[in-house]
């Protein structure tokens, strides 16, 4: 790897490629990103019924996420473990906020209205949460003993509770599934990993009875989608419909029926991956996959050449927590996963979810590009 | 790994983040295998299944109506035709507020509450996006003062539409028939594909009888819609093929004649082409008019034609019953002949009246002082009841029950409409089953007058009149000439005619004394004889409505109308070579001769006019 990482240093680079180093840019990222928000915009093309307008948006949002991602990748990565603690508080405060006096959005009270924009205060701690126990553990002993855990798991679980009582299931998953990566990268003992999965086991009757009822319908659709075809488990059977029909080549670009004609509810937002695998079948949802892929191992592959616990505990985490959004959101739509309000990664449809992506993988940028001292 | 790193923990923790690391992609890779694996079974294994769902669940199949045929009579006018009504149409989604809307189109139209109550009943049945009738037929008023408002009303529209009208009203509602709306009970009955989109049904008449033929082939277009059923485009059109024209025998203006001549009188004209059966008139009056049974009667207009007294929903000349008097002795004359039970001159003596052996009662005779001799000719000529009623008594109710049924009797006449009465043509059999009692020899002698428990329909007695004028020739009354489809013309299909294998010389003899009741000075029915070029055979008849008591005399000035008898006339002309036979019943007319005949000879006289002014035209 590192003689790998020599030589793309000692061959002279194009011009682009002078660029983009020296907007602290990563260019195997960079490219799996322009190749994933591609994707999103030819299939947005096609749910918008080809108007240029929903396109027009979209584009705009990508660039201004694509723009935050370029700021963050100038930033010193110690800048941000400086302020970690300060912007994780942010965060919880905001979420407070959200609480006492959030608007209604959706049936469910997720927006700060700031006057001149609205604000979402959780997808901010999706970005948070994890630069807080990666600071948090960054200056312990690794693997980490049982008190930092304890602290740890309520340092995660508070964000994490206020998100899942506005609610919003999708987005809680996330944000605690980004802080538990950061303990399991840290070294996190395999007896702690299996009983915290068994006594979230044991929690789950529990949990059953927290849930909303619109929650456990979800889980019980799942379970069987075909018990309310109208109803409840519409969006389901529409969804492996759409992805069935699709065949192995797909219905090529455009030729989706089942969203063009609004028989798939969210075609642009959550069950984007429907209409790209109604329109590109098998082979396209396995190329988009190994994006994905590509796109989580080089996260996890800058994680490893990070130089500092902080670094690498962050960078893992956004790797993994990258790959946890597409595989709730996938298994969603594809009928295996209960329905939670989770986007595809980059592709669907809203700039929320798009710009902390984004300003993650600024990040990652950073911490890759930042480094002191290359390796020899 | 790298050997850099300056601390040994450092180095460790490197180590350990890598494995974990690692581990996590390889954990990742496997759970996207898995998704990869669902993916393989949704578009591969179950690809079949949802392509199927999704076809349908984008197309939506659309019923196309089929135009109904029309309706023609022999002369090709149009009985029945399909023109464009207005309906004003609202579509609740163009609306801002559809209550307020519909408010201010009551007041501009002057709209019943009733009709709005029902439009907001029916809209909630409908999508937003459904354009649902406010008003089904808009009067010419109406639609100028919403043309000129409709700028003020987005989202209403006036909608032309076809629907069914019948030009003559009154005088086809019998024959003709009407459409309705589709009822509950039609909808189980009908074939679902076929009606699908299809408002109206034949109710009666011609246009419930051939309901099948005048409705067509529905069509249907496959139209691509969203999840909401909203049309997005249509792929594919199936064009419906309008129903076959149905071309009746009848002839509307010789309807209308007979219609018209029955003025006062409540009853029933049928007229037959002797030659083909053809059925050139059938008249109930009082009729009604069709046209607002098409659209929904309102109650109380169908309440009122549900309850009259004149009962205008009665088609007499199918299902009215009527003793058929002395229009029967022809029939009983001719069965005596061909029992050969009397020959046509042996003459019975008439007193005025009959009596049974040991019996007191008196059957009299129409004629208080009697025929005094009469053979079956007199007897007929001058409607000798005592000679009948003693030729009743020699055949025997049984033989007169045989003979009459072979002429159509107490039988169906099979004509091609649905409802038709068959009478009743007694029998010792038919009385001890249906009455449990023994049959009288009183009843046999009364049934040779057509009195008694003997009923007949106008078409039963119009077509055993055309058989008989018809030697023999069984003549079976149909409506329909020919239905005419797109491409080809299809000719009514008619059962072999049966001949009755009569004596020739009977019938010969029959037939004059018939012509004699109109061309004899002491006919029954002379007063029609004059000014016509050929002759016309016949016979009148009275029916009784109540019994008069053995020793009161029947006097009509002292009694009620509708207590008067019926008044009877069957004919066939011209003789020589019988064309048109007829049967007419005015209720309450009286007289047979008086009354009844001059109907039949407008008829007539019209009809032969026709005929053969029209053979004269090359």
């Amino acid at each position: 790897m590192t003689v790998e990482f020599r030589s793309e240093q000692l061959e002279s680079p194009s011009l682009i490629a002078r660029i983009l180093k020296r907007l602290h840019i990563d260019i195997p990222l960079f490219i799996g990103l322009l190749l994933i928000t591609g994707a999103s915009l030819i299939v947005l093309y096609s749910t918008g019924n080809q108007e240029w307008s929903l396109l027009l948006k979209q584009g705009i949002r990508m660039t201004i996420a694509f723009g935050v991602m370029i700021v963050l990748a100038h930033i010193n990565p110690q800048h941000f473990q400086r302020y970690s603690l300060p912007l994780y508080s942010i965060g919880l405060l905001l979420l407070l906020a959200v609480m006492v006096m959030g608007e209604i959005g959706k049936g469910a009270q997720r927006w700060l209205d700031l006057g001149f924009f609205r604000f979402q205060p959780s997808e901010m701690t999706k970005l948070t949460t994890p630069m807080m126990i990666a600071w948090y553990l960054s200056d312990r002993s690794i693997p980490p003993g049982f008190k930092t855990i304890v602290l740890a798991c309520a340092l995660i679980l508070a964000p994490v509770v206020l998100i899942a009582k506005q609610p919003d299931l999708g987005t809680s998953i996330l944000v605690a599934s980004s802080g538990a990566a950061v303990l399991y990268l840290a070294g996190l003992s395999w007896r702690y990993i299996i009983s915290g999965l068994l006594g979230v086991a044991a929690l789950l009757p529990l949990l059953w009875h927290f849930m909303h009822d619109y929650q456990r319908d979800r889980v019980l659709m799942l379970l069987n989608p075909e018990a309310d075809p109208m109803g409840r488990g519409y969006h389901i059977i529409q969804s492996k419909i759409a992805i069935g029909s699709g065949g192995i080549y797909g219905k090529g670009w455009l030729g989706s029926t089942q969203a063009k004609l609004d028989f798939l509810p969210e075609s642009s937002t959550d069950f984007i991956f429907a209409v790209f695998a109604e329109e590109f079948g098998l082979l396209g949802c396995i190329g988009l996959l190994l994006i994905y892929v590509f796109l989580i191992g080089r996260s996890l592959y800058i994680a490893t050449q990070a130089q500092d616990s902080y670094s690498r505990l962050l960078a893992g985490s956004l790797g993994l927590t990258f790959f946890v959004y597409l595989f709730v959101n996938i298994g969603m739509v594809i009928g295996i996963l209960p329905v939670v309000g989770v986007p595809l990664p980059l592709v669907s449809y809203g700039g929320t979810s798009m710009v902390t992506l984004m300003a993650g993988f600024g990040i990652l940028m950073s911490i890759h590009t930042h480094r002191k001292f290359l390796p020899t | 790994m790298s050997l850099t790193s300056p601390l040994k923990d450092a180095t460790a923790e490197i180590k350990l983040f890598a494995r974990r690391s690692i581990m996590a992609m390889v954990g990742a890779s496997l759970l996207v295998l898995v998704l990869i694996a669902r993916l393989v079974y949704l578009q591969i294994v179950g690809h079949e299944h949802y392509a199927s769902l999704a076809k349908n669940n984008r197309i939506r199949i659309a019923a196309l109506p089929p135009t109904r045929g029309l309706i023609y009579d022999r002369h090709n006018k149009i009985l029945a035709e399909n023109v464009p009504i207005y309906t004003l149409e609202i579509v609740p989604e163009d609306v801002k507020d559809v209550t307020d809307t519909v408010a201010r189109l009551q007041q501009l139209l002057a709209i019943p509450d009733e009709t709005v109550a029902l439009y907001h009943r029916q809209r909630q049945r409908e999508r937003s996006f459904t354009s649902t009738p406010l008003l089904t037929k808009m009067t010419p008023e109406q639609v100028a003062r919403f043309s000129v408002q409709r700028p003020y009303f987005p989202g209403v529209d006036i909608k032309a539409r076809l629907a069914r009208h019948y030009p003559y009203k009154e005088l086809t509602s019998h024959v003709v028939g009407y459409v309705g709306r589709i009822n509950e009970k039609e909808l189980k009955s009908l074939p679902v594909s076929e009606y699908r989109g299809t408002q109206y049904v034949g109710k009666v008449g011609v246009e419930l009888a051939y309901e099948a033929s005048l409705h067509g082939k529905a069509g249907y277009a496959e139209i691509e819609t969203n999840a909401q059923g909203r049309s997005i485009s249509v792929v594919y059109t199936n064009e419906p093929e309008a129903g076959a024209d149905i071309h009746l025998t009848l002839d509307i203006d010789l309807q209308k004649t007979a219609y018209d001549a029955l003025d006062i009188y409540n009853g029933a004209v049928v007229a037959l082409e002797i030659k083909t059966g053809g059925v050139l008139v059938l008249v109930s009056r009082p009729g009604f008019d069709p046209n607002p049974f098409v659209h929904g009667i309102p109650y109380s207009t169908y309440q009122e034609l549900q309850n009259a007294a004149s009962q205008p929903l009665f088609n007499r000349a199918l299902k009215g019953q009527y003793p058929p008097g002395s229009t029967v002795k022809p029939f009983m004359g001719l069965a005596a002949l061909e029992y050969q039970m009397i020959n046509f001159q042996q003459k019975k003596y008439c007193p005025g009246f009959y009596q049974l052996p040991n019996v007191k009662h008196k059957y009299r005779d129409w004629k208080r002082g009697g025929h005094g001799a009469v053979d079956m000719g007199k007897a007929i000529v001058e409607s000798c009841d005592v000679y009948f009623y003693d030729l009743a008594l020699g055949l025997g109710i049984d033989r007169i029950h045989q003979f009459l049924g072979r002429l159509g009797f107490g039988q169906l006449s099979g004509i091609d409409l649905l409802g038709e009465r068959d009478g009743l043509l007694p029998s010792k059999d038919w009385k001890r089953v249906q009455r449990n009692q023994a049959w009288y020899p009183g009843e046999t002698l009364i049934a040779g007058i057509g009195q008694g428990y003997m009923q007949a329909t106008p078409l039963q007695l119009a077509r055993a009149t055309a058989t008989l004028a018809n030697r023999g020739q069984v003549v079976s009354p149909h409506l329909l000439a020919f239905k005419q489809n797109k491409t080809e013309r299809i000719p009514v299909s008619l059962p072999e005619a049966e001949n009755l294998q009569l004596d020739a010389n009977n019938v010969s003899n029959i037939l004059t004394s018939m012509v004699k009741v109109v061309h004899s000075p002491r006919g029954t029915a002379k007063r029609i004889a004059s000014g016509i070029p050929y002759q016309i055979g016949g016979k009148t008849g009275t029916a009784q409505v109540f019994s008069v008591k053995q020793e009161e005399r029947y006097d009509e000035s002292q009694i009620a109308f509708k207590l008067r008898d019926h008044a009877l006339f069957i004919a066939f002309a011209p003789a020589d070579d019988p064309e048109i036979a007829v049967a007419v019943i005015a209720e309450n007319g009286s007289h047979g001769g008086s009354v009844a005949a001059p109907i039949a000879a407008k008829v007539i006289r019209q009809y032969l006019h026709e005929a053969h002014d029209d053979s004269r035209i090359p």
